[in-house]
């Protein structure tokens, strides 16, 4: 069985955008180590020549016909935007550039 | 030493569908921000995805027309990312089993300074629906989002990497505009980004057979664009190599006002993604009739129509190319055709007129005041020998302008073709009264002063004598003298 890394929590909180302390690392390598440790219970069984399930439900084609309906008010839209300029949501900057 | 370019393409089309690819708001170019957004486009918690069925059907036509196989069982997966462009964190996309897959256009390459010409088809390599994000505007310290455009339908189309200049990458990306916009299924214009392209390039030495490491080119905004960044990125690859120095996987941007690429980032790895199977969507099984009802449906594109040209009606190979590149262009020409006009006039004056007018103001041939039916009159009247080519250019700025009937504008403004010998002689004898040098220049051998003469024939006729006429007339009279 493979133990998670503090190097794993690390990156999988940066692809998240949170910033952990050392800590909080600390805590989460253990925390979600043991999860993940339960869930490789079920690499013992084997699946050889079972078909990889992509899903549960046993029914396919749930579809919707092309039909626009008038979207939300604006002014609903912004209800839960902490701050918005002529309509659009402010967010910090977004600095693509390195 | 040399080095062999290998390009792939990565191209998203925006779907013309009505409403958005999972929710029920509408999918639409230019309104105001955030109005046109759903509870789910917004993420809200508890809401769930429904598949729009044009997305597939559309997915289905596009794939179909680039020669596609078509996976029958697909389904969609999620692509997390964390970014301001899309509240839930995830995309909704399609992995290991895209719509279409294993298909190919071919290019046409022109002759170039002494490089024959070639035909090449391009690997495509499969095509995805998935939806897209939101829109970032950067302001100075902060950036605005409007989720308009969360959700609109995406098709997603990777070439193989079987283009080998920056040249074949333009003609690819033509062709594939093209293809798309005989289907319909999108408008595929760049400058409303309905249309967008990425560039994967690399270098190799000659004889190598594995690729040598690519870097991602953005921000390519119009076709000359996406050659002009290849260009330079080729030449900026070739000279580290040279150095002796390595290629860094990385995406640079290409900035318009230098011309030049910048760097981005390094690229993230796929697997940071972490995709897995969408739980929220069922799968997807397209069934053999629903196929066939597709296939049926697909109009008649470029290729088929480019030989039907020049088969049926005897247009050269260059001019069926430049005619049926663009669908609105073509199908204005099919009518005039069908109206009764030459073909051979017909494309010649869509090439030249129609084409200068179309560039010069920067519109659509169907934003102008230009009908199938007006200009298929215009050509019908030159074809006929009503008006010579010099008046219709008259009659042509007068349709473009403002329309009509070009038959009762040549007759309102009086500018009928003169091939009565009856009132054309008069006046070509007065021509010759008042220039006796120019007969002499001629007897002693000098043509060029007939030019001179029917010069001045057309003057007086305000051009609208019929040029073959008053040659035959001068030069009988001419030689009367």
């Amino acid at each position: 069985m493979t133990k998670l890394t503090k190097e794993e929590v690390k990156h999988v909180a940066h692809l998240a955008r949170l910033a952990l302390t050392d800590e909080e690392v600390e805590k989460f390598t253990e925390q979600l180590g043991a999860i993940t440790e339960y869930v490789q219970t079920l690499n013992e069984l084997d699946t050889t020549n079972v078909e990889p399930t992509s899903h549960v439900l046993p029914i396919v084609n749930v579809m919707r016909e092309d039909v626009a309906e008038k979207g939300l008010d604006l002014e609903k839209v912004l209800l839960n935007v902490k701050e918005h300029e002529n309509g659009l949501v402010k967010v910090p900057p977004i600095l693509e550039e390195e | 030493m040399n080095f062999e370019t290998v390009i792939g393409l990565e191209v998203h089309v925006e779907l013309k569908t009505n409403s958005k690819i999972f929710s029920t708001a509408p999918n639409q170019f230019g309104a105001e921000p955030n109005t046109n957004t759903t509870v789910y486009d917004l993420a809200y918690p508890g809401v769930l995805p429904v598949l729009n069925k044009n997305v597939v059907e559309y997915a289905m036509k596009a794939a179909l027309a680039l020669n596609m196989k078509i996976n029958q069982h697909t389904k969609f997966d999620r692509k997390n990312y964390f970014y301001p462009d899309n509240p839930s964190g995830y995309q909704i996309s399609q992995y290991d089993k895209p719509i279409g897959y294993d298909g190919w256009i071919e290019i046409e390459v022109p002759e170039k300074e002494g490089r024959p010409g070639y035909k090449k088809r391009i690997g495509i390599t499969r095509l995805h629906m998935e939806e897209d994000a939101g829109k970032l505007l950067h302001g100075d310290g902060y950036s605005l989002v409007d989720f308009n455009r969360k959700g609109t339908p995406l098709l997603e189309i990777v070439s193989e990497p079987d283009i080998r200049s920056p040249e074949e990458a333009y003609l690819y990306l033509e062709k594939l505009k093209s293809i798309i916009q005989y289907t319909g299924v999108s408008d595929v214009k760049m400058e409303e980004g309905s249309l967008r392209c990425d560039a994967n390039i690399s270098l190799r030495p000659y004889g190598q057979k594995e690729f040598g490491t690519k870097t991602e080119l953005k921000n390519l905004n119009s076709f000359n664009f996406v050659r002009k960044g290849l260009e330079y990125e080729e030449k900026r690859q070739a000279e580290i190599l040279m150095s002796g120095g390595v290629i860094k996987q990385e995406t640079r941007r290409f900035d318009e006002k230098t011309g030049k690429t910048i760097l981005m980032r390094v690229k993230e790895a796929a697997e940071d993604y972490r995709y897995f199977p969408e739980p929220d969507l069922v799968h997807l099984v397209i069934d053999d009739e629903w196929l066939e009802r597709v296939k049926a449906s697909l109009p008649e594109l470029p290729d088929a129509r480019k030989k039907r040209y020049m088969e049926e009606l005897g247009l050269s190979q260059y001019d069926a190319n430049v005619l049926v590149v663009n669908k609105s262009i073509s199908d204005f020409f099919d009518e005039m055709v069908k109206l009764g006009a030459d073909p051979k006039l017909s494309a010649n004056w869509l090439m030249g007129d129609v084409a200068a007018y179309l560039n010069a103001e920067q519109v659509e041939i169907t934003e102008t005041k230009l009908t199938p039916e007006n200009l298929a009159g215009l050509v019908k009247l030159i074809s006929d020998g009503t008006i010579s080519s010099k008046i219709a250019k008259k009659v042509f700025n007068e349709l473009v302008k403002n329309g009509g009937d070009p038959e009762k504008i040549v007759k309102e403004k009086g500018l009928i073709q003169i091939s009565d010998p009856n009132v054309l002689l008069p006046i070509i004898k007065e021509v010759l009264d008042n220039n006796p040098q120019s007969i002499e220049d001629y007897k002693n051998g000098k043509d060029r002063a007939i030019g001179f003469l029917v010069g001045q024939i057309m003057k007086a006729t305000k051009g609208q004598a019929n040029p073959p006429m008053v040659n035959k007339l001068l030069l009988e009279e001419i030689n009367k003298r």
